[in-house]
């Protein structure tokens, strides 16, 4: 857990005094991922970097796991925090297992001890320790380097990791991949982790937290979710931007949204039941029609339904495509367009089918987060401090 | 032809003044090392000391070395060493400070302030940063440094002849006070040759201290 306690840092400089940080109060809880978040000069990286004193706090305290770190010497308070930078800094005159291990190694594990570590470092970022762990880091591409410069802060098990806008020198498609492996990685190890961004895609996407910064104040803590639905200020509004409702959609899964209970019809069934079975649950358009094991083969619509006349399984269109429970509803949406379906099914592991999701279902499920902050009092306040 | 001869009939007397005249060029330029790159290092911490130190090698530097020679016989006579191998090594060992320091303090101050950030942020104390990251990742440019003075000041030594320190200079002087135009072109040569062939050697020496990673 990282608490931040009145953090300022005031610069003094040749255009005046520059408040960079200012009474910055807030907690991360532990094994949580906080995103400091803010355009350039809103003082996110400042605040970062009191906390391993890589600059050194004018006035107010660094907690780290309730302990107070003010008197701590430097040196041993930096070996006890993981460090991740935007230029990955991994050290070119040492092998890739030399740079894993320099921490431990400066803190006197013994040599079996960190080259396993170094060895099961590597294996869990999907690199073979037998091929990488000879090689230097000018033989490695951006992503590959940045993999170890993540385990390289791993290395010494800290309780807490700082990451300086570390994806940000790699393209943007390994972008992607690094990040979800990363979020693999931290369900896995539950460090708690502060992550300097400038990116809200990035935010939304790693963060349990997001903190956004402006002009060196803390203007709005909470989760992505409630940012995103609940923008305290004109401010945060546009730096979410304008499609925040959409960013919202990568938050939330099907499984939240679907409707559970459908009417199904089978092959052998009648166009005319399929009609009725439409009209009892409201269907406008379709019905969905499944097999002996409740896994959908294809869907009557009710234009044919009403015209024609026989089994629905001479009549029936296939399935356009389908969705799983844990997708999240951005890749749905991305998938209606696609195939410019209004609903999809959606199945499990084992092809059964478990529900629908619609658009309609969709929008009414973001739409009612909207709605109960209109009837509520304007100017809520959703500023979380700490206590 | 002559100058064929007189190197075959004086192989001795050559061998004997190369041997001379390497030993005092190692002697000299390897006492730079000693002095210049913890010099170097040192000045990467203070800006203002390092313009001032820069600035007084740099000067050393531009004193023929006739004149240096010449400043040195005084000085030195008190401890009875006004000419020969001491002056020619004390002037040596100057000229070689501008490019042994200046190489060393450019190739650590630019080391990438990435990794400089990395190194301070995961923990490691400014003397273990220069001995395990900056020190290994300037070796190349200083070598070149040092490689640069071992050539400039071999043909310096040559003049060393003139104030008695011997070497391949030797040949280079008697070439002219007797003038004997096969000395003078078998001194030359020689001088050059030497020169070559200790970049060359010293290059090769480089590449083997040069971390891997590089």
């Amino acid at each position: 857990m990282i608490t931040l306690d009145n953090l300022t840092k005031i610069f003094d400089t040749d255009r005046g005094v520059v408040t960079a940080a200012d009474h910055i109060n807030m907690e991360v809880p532990q094994g949580e991922i906080c995103v400091l978040l803010g355009p350039s000069g809103c003082g996110k990286t400042t605040t970062l970097k009191m906390v391993n004193r890589i600059i050194t706090p004018t006035s107010g305290r660094v907690l780290i796991n309730g302990q107070d770190t003010t008197d701590q010497d430097t040196v041993s308070l930096r070996r006890n925090i993981g460090y991740v930078i935007q230029q990955i800094g991994l050290f070119p005159n040492m092998t890739i297992e030399e740079n894993i291990s320099i921490v431990p190694k400066l803190i006197g594990w013994e040599k079996s001890r960190y080259l396993k570590r170094a060895s099961e470092l590597l294996e869990m970022v999907a690199l073979d320790p037998a091929i990488f762990l000879k090689r230097y880091p000018n033989e490695l591409s951006g992503g590959q380097q940045q993999r170890v410069g993540v385990i390289r802060a791993l290395a010494a098990d800290p309780p807490v990791m700082l990451m300086d806008e570390p994806f940000g020198a790699i393209d943007p498609i390994n972008r992607e991949v690094i990040q979800d492996e990363f979020l693999k990685l931290h369900r896995e190890l539950k460090k708690t982790i502060m992550f300097v961004s400038h990116d809200i895609d990035e935010a939304v996407k790693m963060a349990d937290r997001i903190a956004i910064f402006k002009d060196g104040k803390l203007i709005q803590y909470d989760t992505p979710d409630d940012l995103l639905s609940h923008p305290g200020n004109d401010f945060v509004k546009g730096f979410v931007g304008r499609d925040r409702a959409l960013k919202r959609l990568q938050l939330v899964t099907v499984s939240e949204v679907m409707e559970t209970e459908s009417s199904v019809v089978n092959a052998e069934d009648s166009l005319a039941t399929a009609l009725q079975r439409m009209d009892d649950a409201g269907y406008e358009r379709a019905i969905i029609v499944v097999d002996g094991n409740d896994r959908p083969v294809g869907y009557v619509s009710r234009s044919v339904a009403t015209t024609a006349k026989g089994k629905c399984g001479q009549h029936s269109y296939n399935l356009r495509t389908v969705v799983r429970p844990q997708d999240d509803l951005r890749t749905v949406a991305s998938k209606m367009f696609t195939h410019d379906a209004t609903w999809l099914p959606c199945v499990s592991e084992q092809g059964k089918l478990m529900g629908v999701v619609t658009q309609r279902g969709i929008t009414h499920y973001l739409g009612a987060t909207y709605k109960s902050s209109r009837s509520d009092d304007q100017n809520v306040r959703r500023i979380r401090v700490a206590t | 032809m002559e100058i064929l001869d007189f190197v075959m009939t004086n192989l001795n007397l050559l061998g004997k003044l190369t041997v001379e005249h390497i030993s005092l060029v190692v002697v000299a330029v390897g006492l730079a090392t000693l002095t210049g790159v913890p010099i170097g290092i040192a000045i990467t911490q203070n800006e203002r000391i390092a313009t001032v130190v820069l600035y007084v090698a740099s000067v050393l530097i531009t004193i023929p070395s006739i004149a240096l020679f010449g400043i040195m016989i005084p000085i030195l006579s008190t401890i009875g060493h006004g000419i020969g191998y001491l002056p020619a090594v004390i002037a040596v060992l100057l000229y070689s400070q501008l490019p042994i320091i200046r190489n060393t303090y450019t190739a650590i101050n630019n080391v990438s302030p990435g990794l400089r950030e990395a190194a301070r942020g995961i923990g490691m104390t400014s003397a273990q940063r220069l001995r395990k990251v900056e020190i290994p990742l300037s070796v190349p440019v200083i070598m070149a440094g040092v490689r640069t003075a071992v050539v400039m000041n071999i043909g310096v030594m040559a003049i060393a002849a003139y104030i008695g320190a011997g070497g391949l200079g030797v040949l280079i002087s008697r070439g002219i006070s007797q003038s004997d135009p096969r000395q003078l072109v078998v001194g030359a040569i020689a001088v050059s040759l030497l020169a070559i062939v200790a970049d060359r050697s010293l290059l090769s020496l480089q590449r083997k201290l040069t971390p891997r990673g590089l």
